[in-house]
C-alpha cells in the first residue's frame, strides 16, 4: 500500500505547489488546504499502513494487541488537522479582508506595504 | 510499527514513579504561566485599563522564572520533565538545557520590555483586540519552542507562536497591515508545513519524536536511512522561519507594517526561534549531516548577511532598513552554524541573544523618535539630537551595538565568529562578517546622521519642539540599552554561558542522559 | 432558512444537541468521545440556533463573549495541569479522586477538568467564527 500512498502524496504536493505559484490569493488558499491534506497523508503513510484493527485497548486488557494499527500518527494528524483548519479559517478571513480593503486578490498588485517607485534615501548630508 | 505495544503491563517501565523536585517546575512553569495569564487577559478583553496592570507584573514573574531556570540548569545540568508521568519516549518531554534556558531568559526580558513599551504604544482598541493576551500567548509559543524536547511538540509551539503572531500582526487592520500580513501568513504557513512534512518523514524513519531518542538513534541509522534529505528539508524550513537569504523576502514585506511594538517583538524574537531550531536540530541531532551541508550553509550565510545589509542601505523607511538589518544578523548566526565548531556555535548563540535585545531596542528607539515628531522616512526627518539628546545617545549606543563596534555586546560574538572562521582557514567567511560590520556601520551611521544629527528640515522645525520623552517607553528602551552595554563591557559570564551551551549541543550526552537516566535507558 | 418549521424546531434541537455534547464530553475518558468532539457538537448546536433565529439571540443565550468562553477553557486546561504540583508529579499528570456521593462512587479527575477546558475552547473558538460568518451573511 505504501507506494500507492506515496504517489498520491506526491500528486497532492504537486497540485498544492502548482496552486501556490498562482498570483490569486484564493488559489493559494486552496493550495494551502491541499498541502495540509498532503502532509497529513504523508504522516499517515510514514506511520506505516496496516490492515489491522483500530488501536483501542479492550476493556479486559491494559495494552494494545500486537496487531493493532499505530495510534501515534493518528494523534499527530489530529493535531495537524486542527492546526491547519484554524490556519485555513484565519487565512480565509485574512484573504477576504485583504480583498475588501485592497480591492484585489492578485498578489503582484498588493503593493501597499512595498509601493513601487519608492523614494531612495538621501545620498548626501 | 511496534514499539508501543509490548510491555505496558509493567508500569514501572513506562511510568515515572519517583516524586518530582519542586525546582523541576521551572522547566514547564514559564510556558504554563504564559498560557494561564494569557487566557486570563483574554477573558478581560474589555477591561483595557487593567490588562497592563496584570500583564507587566506577570512578565516580571516570567523573567524571574526563566532566570531561575538558567541558574538551575547552570548549577545542576540539563533538566527534563516529561508530561503526564509517562516516561520518555512515550510522554512528551520538556528538556531545558543551557541553550534553551538562556534563550528563554533573554526572550522573557525582551517581552517584559515590549509589555512596558506597549503600555504607551498600544491604544485602547489595540488592547481590546488583544495586544497583551497575544503577547503572553506568543511568549508561551516561543518559550515552549525553546524548552521542548520533542520535535512534534516543537512544531506545535511554532504554530502557537505563529497564530499569536497573526493576531498581533493585524491589530487594528490597516490596509498596509493586511498587505503585509497576507505575505507573512502564507510564507510562514509554507515553512511550518514543510517542517511538519519533514517531521512526518523523520517519524517514518526513526519511529520516535523525542529529540534525545533521535540523537541516540541517528548514529545507528546513519548510512542506511536518507538522513541527508531530512536535514536538507529541515534546513530549508527553518531558514525560511529565520529569513535566511533565498527565502527571506517575507520579512521586509511585513515587518514594517504592524504597530511598532509588534515589529519590535517580532524582529527580536521570531527569527531567533528559527535559528534556535537550526541550532538544535542541525547542530545537535544531525551534526554529521550539518558538516556535509556546512559549505552550503556558509554560502547562504554570506549572501544573507551581505545582501541584508545592502538592502538596509537602499531603504528610505527606517523600519524597513531595520528589517533588512535583522536579516543581516541572521546571516551572522548562520555563519556560526556553518562553522559548527564550539567557538562557532557559541558565537552564534551569543549573537542570537545579542540580536534579540538589540533589534527590539532599535525598533523601540525608532518608534519613540517617530512619535516625538520625527518620521520613519529618512528624507523628512532630522533634528532629534538637538531636541532629545538622551534619545539620540541611546540610539547611537544601539547603532554601535548592531554594527559590532566596541564596547557594546555586538562586538564579542563577532570576534568569536571571525576567530572561529580564521581557525579553519575560511578567510572569506571572516571577511564577509567584517565587511558586513563595515556596511552596517555605514548604514546605521547614515540613519543617525540624517535622522538625528542633521538639523530639522525647515518645514518641520516648528512642530512639537519640546514634547517630553514618553516615560515608560523610554524606560523600556533604556533597560535594553543597559543590557547591551553591560554585556559588552562585562562579557565573560555570557561568553562562558554560551560556550557551555555550545558544548551541550556538540556533545548531547548530558541531554540524552537527562531524558533517559541511565538505569532505565532502553 | 427562517421557515416556521425550522424556527420552532431549532430551540429543541439546540438544547438536545447541547445535552448530547455534554454526554459525549463525559463519556470521553474511556470510550470514544471527549472534549474536542463534544465541543464541536455544541458549537454546531449554537450555529444552528444562529441560522434559525439570528445571531443576537445566540449571543444573548450564551451570555459571555465566545472568545471569553474559549479563554476560560484555555485557563481551565492549563490549570488542570498545574494541579499536579500539589501531588509532586509532572505537569499534566492525571490525578483521580473517588468521592462517594449518595452511595454512588464518582470518578473525578484532573483529566476531566482538562477535557472540560478543551470543550470550552472548542465551543468558544468555533462558535465565535461561526457567529461572525453568520453575521456577515446578513449585512
Amino acid at each position: 500500500m505504501e507506494p500507492l500512498f506515496a504517489i498520491l502524496v506526491g500528486a497532492l504536493f504537486t497540485v498544492a505547489i502548482y496552486l501556490f505559484l498562482s498570483k490569486h490569493v484564493i488559489r493559494i488558499l486552496m493550495g494551502a488546504s491541499i498541502l495540509g491534506n498532503a502532509v497529513n497523508l504523508l504522516i499517515f503513510t510514514a506511520g506505516r499502513v496496516t490492515r489491522e484493527v483500530p488501536p483501542i485497548i479492550l476493556a479486559d486488557s491494559d495494552s494494545l494487541s500486537d496487531a493493532a494499527a499505530n495510534p501515534l500518527p493518528q494523534a499527530l494528524i489530529l493535531t495537524a488537522i486542527v492546526i491547519s483548519f484554524s490556519f485555513f479559517a484565519f487565512l480565509l478571513v485574512l484573504g477576504y479582508r485583504a480583498f475588501q480593503e485592497l480591492k484585489t486578490d492578485r498578489s503582484d498588485e498588493m503593493r501597499v506595504a512595498e509601493p513601487l517607485g519608492e523614494q531612495s534615501p538621501p545620498t548626501g548630508y | 510499527m511496534a514499539g508501543k505495544s509490548e510491555g505496558l503491563q509493567d508500569l514501572s517501565t513506562v511510568y515515572a514513579l519517583e516524586p518530582l523536585a519542586a525546582a523541576d517546575w521551572l522547566i514547564v512553569g514559564p510556558v504554563a504561566w504564559c498560557i494561564l495569564i494569557g487566557a486570563l487577559l483574554l477573558m478581560l478583553r474589555k477591561r483595557t485599563d487593567v490588562q497592563p496592570l496584570i500583564a507587566i507584573p506577570a512578565l516580571v514573574v516570567l523573567v524571574l522564572m526563566t532566570l531561575g531556570l538558567v541558574w538551575h540548569v547552570a548549577a545542576n545540568g540539563t533538566q527534563t520533565m516529561t508530561m503526564g508521568r509517562w516516561l520518555p519516549p512515550f510522554g512528551i518531554s520538556f528538556t531545558a538545557d543551557l541553550l534553551g534556558a538562556f534563550f528563554a531568559a533573554t526572550s522573557s526580558l525582551v517581552a517584559l520590555a515590549a509589555g512596558i513599551y506597549g503600555r504607551s504604544d498600544v491604544d485602547d482598541s489595540g488592547r481590546r483586540y488583544g495586544f497583551y493576551p497575544f503577547l503572553l500567548l506568543i511568549m508561551a509559543g516561543i518559550l515552549g519552542a525553546f524548552l521542548t524536547g520533542d520535535i512534534f511538540n516543537l512544531y506545535v509551539w511554532f504554530e502557537v507562536l505563529l497564530i499569536a503572531s497573526f493576531g498581533l500582526l493585524v491589530l487594528g487592520s490597516g490596509r498596509k497591515q493586511l498587505d503585509g500580513a497576507v505575505k507573512y501568513a502564507f510564507l510562514n504557513l509554507i515553512a511550518t508545513t514543510l517542517f511538519l512534512a519533514t517531521t512526518g518523514y523523520l517519524y517514518g524513519l526513526f519511529g520516535t519524536l523525542n529529540m534525545a531518542d533521535i540523537a541516540v538513534k541517528a548514529s545507528e541509522l546513519r548510512g542506511t536511512a536518507p538522513l541527508m534529505t531530512l536535514v536538507t528539508l529541515y534546513l530549508l524550513a527553518f531558514s525560511m522561519k529565520a529569513a535566511a537569504f533565498p527565502v527571506n523576502f517575507w520579512l521586509p514585506a511585513s515587518y514594517h507594517t504592524p504597530r511598532l511594538v509588534v515589529s519590535a517583538l517580532f524582529a527580536g524574537l521570531l527569527t531567533k526561534v528559527g535559528i534556535y531550531a537550526l541550532l538544535r536540530i542541525l547542530g545537535m541531532l544531525f551534526p554529521f549531516e550539518r558538516e556535509e551541508l556546512s559549505f552550503l550553509i556558509a554560502i547562504a550565510a554570506v549572501l544573507t548577511m551581505v545582501l541584508g545589509v545592502i538592502g538596509a542601505l537602499a531603504q528610505n523607511d527606517i523600519r524597513r532598513a531595520l528589517g533588512f538589518l535583522v536579516i543581516s544578523g541572521i546571516g551572522v548566526m548562520m555563519a556560526g552554524l556553518a562553522l559548527g565548531s564550539p567557538a562557532g556555535l557559541s558565537g552564534a548563540i551569543l549573537y542570537a541573544a545579542h540580536s534579540m535585545v538589540v533589534m527590539t531596542a532599535l525598533y523601540f528607539a525608532v518608534g519613540i523618535a517617530a512619535r516625538l515628531g520625527g518620521s520613519f522616512e529618512l528624507t523628512s526627518s532630522g533634528g532629534l539630537y538637538t531636541r532629545h539628546g538622551l534619545l539620540a545617545g541611546l540610539t547611537l549606543v544601539l547603532f554601535f551595538s548592531v554594527a559590532g563596534l566596541p564596547p557594546m555586546s555586538g562586538l564579542w560574538p563577532k570576534i568569536m565568529l571571525v576567530k572561529a572562521s580564521l581557525d579553519i582557514g575560511a578567510w572569506w567567511l571572516a571577511g564577509a562578517i567584517l565587511v558586513t560590520g563595515l556596511l552596517t556601520t555605514i548604514s546605521v551611521g547614515r540613519i543617525w546622521i540624517l535622522a538625528y544629527w542633521r538639523p530639522a528640515p525647515p518645514d518641520r522645525s516648528g512642530d512639537a519642539g519640546a514634547s517630553p520623552l514618553p516615560l515608560g517607553a523610554t524606560a523600556a528602551l533604556a533597560g535594553l540599552v543597559a543590557l547591551t552595554i553591560a554585556a559588552g563591557v562585562w562579557p565573560e559570564p555570557l561568553m562562558a554561558l554560551s560556550q557551555e551551551a555550545a558544548r551541550g549541543l556538540i556533545d548531547p550526552s548530558a541531554y540524552v542522559l537527562s531524558v533517559f537516566p541511565a538505569e532505565v535507558q532502553p | 432558512m427562517r421557515t416556521v418549521i425550522f424556527r420552532s424546531i431549532a430551540p429543541y434541537l439546540t438544547s438536545l444537541m447541547v445535552l448530547f455534547s455534554i454526554f459525549v464530553l463525559l463519556r470521553g475518558h474511556d470510550e470514544p468521545g471527549g472534549g474536542f468532539i463534544g465541543g464541536l457538537i455544541a458549537a454546531s448546536a449554537l450555529a444552528i440556533y444562529g441560522i434559525a433565529c439570528g445571531v443576537a439571540p445566540v449571543r444573548r443565550a450564551i451570555y459571555f463573549h465566545p472568545m471569553a468562553i474559549s479563554a476560560f477553557g484555555l485557563f481551565m486546561a492549563a490549570a488542570a495541569g498545574v494541579l499536579s504540583i500539589f501531588a509532586g508529579v509532572p505537569y499534566l499528570s492525571g490525578l483521580w479522586i473517588y468521592p462517594h456521593l449518595f452511595g454512588v462512587e464518582l470518578a473525578l479527575s484532573s483529566v476531566l477538568i482538562f477535557d472540560v477546558g478543551v470543550y470550552l475552547v472548542v465551543v468558544g473558538a468555533i462558535s465565535s467564527i461561526a457567529l461572525a460568518l453568520e453575521e456577515r451573511d446578513r449585512d
